[in-house]
């Protein structure tokens, strides 16, 4: 139950590209076609659960235990980076087609911030902050919800992210005025398809 | 190559480390200040520093805090410490209360995750639901608004805030009545 | 190159929002107010100035194959310094911001113009050329700002100059999108005549 709340939360009511604003550059960039937009997502999905795997870990046995905390986005980063690089390396030996199909955007999510932001939110945000009335300490994720919540979340990139694309499909068919061509009218276009999101805000 | 690295991550932490050792003190002062200014507002006139006579009072695994405000070494009020939940992540509230039980006046510590334009206005102190707090009993005057069937004025479109926000307040409640029962 | 036409590049010509379109996620996430946008616009410059300046410093000992670890290396830390000097100084500008700030590491700007600009040009010219980008970001970000709260809140910097609500669309994360949307085409419109 606790963990079906985190996933509707996350994917439906807190959408993090519709509502947080997270990884709004390859959302613009990469969704002209369907077929590369759910490429970037699920490479975006394997790397987001095994950097919140890590980060969470570092987090809590690192820089906790060593009173560093302040060296979070650092070592945050560098984490992740270094992860990309060995994901695209491990793939290309295991699974020459998995490589072919997600290599050429594993590059490109380094500086997707979709990834260091829910990395950054799964140890810093309070969970479960409903129940907790009345206490001053918070209530943190452990390792298993993390992991959920990270992999909630690029459900719900990936979904935002189809579904956009295929709008953008279409609208490339149409006939839009030359202002609004490119970038203008998919903000627009994203606009709307947030105003339908925000209808599942008190779901949860 | 790794050597250059290297050097730039070493460099880059001593430097964070310096920052960090600079910033430590101004952080901590800026986090007193801010609960200070919480606790004046919403207790009566004192002359103690209630944040040197903090105590903490806990049920279960739930801690919060209490600030007591003295004047001439009689309490004049407790400032009550709670966290909530709102609608996007929890809101920290200080509610004030006279020896008697009255409330004397709440104030909003953090609510950062609350929604610009409505959840937020929570902060606002003239607010409906946080002028309607002010003098309110909550032992005669149950803590729930409008929409459930009590008597207090939500925030327009914003009834989960204001709901967490009641919420929060009788939380305190509860953690004054133990200081009573003492 | 002049060194004036640095600056008014980064604001007019190659605007990191309307022209550009680089760094979306804080321009949308934290633009909810004129002053919001404005602070988070400054908070991004400081990034930018600093670790453009030293970039352009150390471009040459870095080899080419750690170069973007290092630059992100390089960054993460003076946003690291500015979440610590925020933090202490100006605690309610670092509440409202929240996560937007260490995101200012991925923000493609920041690392965009060290990989075009920086490690090919001078200090000064690192430096002035972070100023204008910076600049053309602020203002970008201030103009979102005020639309959003002139519309969703009826005020200008804080400033009520309505009574009640407005259409509180505009300040929620639809508005976000619109409110880019339509004064990227207005910018358009301005500086090119041919559209």
């Amino acid at each position: 139950m606790e963990y079906f709340i985190i996933i509707i939360s996350a994917v439906f009511v807190n959408n993090v590209v519709l509502s947080q604003f997270l990884g709004i550059c390859p959302f613009l960039g990469v969704s002209k076609k369907v077929s590369t937009a759910a490429g970037m997502s699920a490479a975006v999905t394997f790397v987001m659960a095994l950097a919140t795997l890590v980060t969470y870990l570092l987090q809590k046995y690192v820089l906790d235990a060593f009173g560093i905390g302040f060296m979070q986005t650092v070592a945050f980063i560098l984490v992740i980076a270094a992860l990309v690089q060995m994901v695209e390396i491990i793939l290309k030996k295991i699974s020459p087609s998995l490589y072919q199909a997600l290599g050429i955007f594993l590059p490109l999510i380094t500086t997707n911030c979709v990834v260091l932001g829910v990395a950054i939110q799964v140890v810093t945000k309070e969970f479960d902050f409903i129940n907790n009335v009345g206490a001053l300490n918070p209530a943190m994720m452990n390792l298993g919800q993390s992991v959920v919540f990270a992999i909630a979340n690029a459900i719900g990139y990936s979904l935002a992210m189809v579904l956009f694309a295929g709008i953008r499909e279409q609208l490339d068919l149409n006939n839009v005025p030359k202002a609004f061509r490119g970038v203008p009218i998919a903000l627009i276009t994203a606009g709307i398809m947030a105003m339908a999101f925000m209808g599942f805000s008190g779901l949860v | 190559m790794v050597v250059v690295l290297t050097a730039i991550c070493l460099i880059a932490s001593a430097l964070l480390a310096v920052v960090y050792n600079v910033t430590a003190e101004p952080i901590a002062k800026a986090e007193v200040a801010k609960v200070n200014a919480a606790i004046s507002a919403v207790v009566p006139e004192f002359d103690n520093v209630p944040s040197e006579e903090v105590f903490e009072i806990e049920d279960g695994a739930k801690v919060s805090k209490v600030y007591p405000a003295k004047k001439g070494g009689e309490i004049v009020g407790y400032a009550v410490e709670v966290k909530s939940g709102g609608f996007g992540g929890p809101i920290q509230i200080m509610v004030g209360f006279t020896p008697d039980g009255i409330i004397y006046n709440t104030s909003i510590v953090a609510a950062s995750n609350e929604t610009p334009g409505l959840g937020a206005k929570i902060l606002d102190d003239n607010i409906p639901i946080r002028v309607q707090m002010k003098n309110l009993n909550p032992a005669t005057t149950p803590l729930v608004v409008k929409n459930d069937g009590g008597s207090i004025d939500a925030i327009t479109a914003s009834t989960i805030t204001s709901r967490g926000f009641l919420k929060g307040v009788e939380a305190a409640y509860g953690v004054f009545l133990k200081i009573q029962a003492k | 190159m002049g060194k004036l036409k640095l600056i008014t590049d980064g604001i007019i010509k190659n605007n990191p929002t309307f022209v550009l379109v680089l760094g979306m996620c804080p321009t949308l996430g934290t633009t909810t107010s004129a002053i919001n946008g404005l602070g988070m616009g400054v908070a991004t410059m400081f990034v930018l100035i600093l670790s453009n300046m030293v970039i352009s410093a150390v471009a040459k000992v870095i080899p080419d194959k750690v170069r973007i670890p290092s630059y992100i290396v390089i960054i993460a830390a003076f946003v690291t310094i500015l979440q610590l000097l925020l933090q202490a100084y100006v605690p309610s500008l670092y509440e409202t911001l929240g996560l937007f700030i260490p995101l200012i590491v991925v923000n493609c700007i920041v690392l965009g113009r060290a990989e075009a600009f920086a490690n090919k040009n001078g200090v000064v010219d690192s430096a002035l050329d972070g100023i204008g980008v910076g600049l053309g970001f602020t203002i970008a970000l201030t103009v979102i700002g005020a639309v959003r709260e002139i519309l969703g809140s009826g005020s200008v910097f804080g400033l009520k100059f309505m009574e009640g609500d407005g259409m509180l669309a505009f300040v929620l994360a639809p508005g976000a999108f619109l409110v880019l949307g339509y004064l990227m085409v207005l910018f358009k419109k301005l500086t090119n005549k041919e559209a």
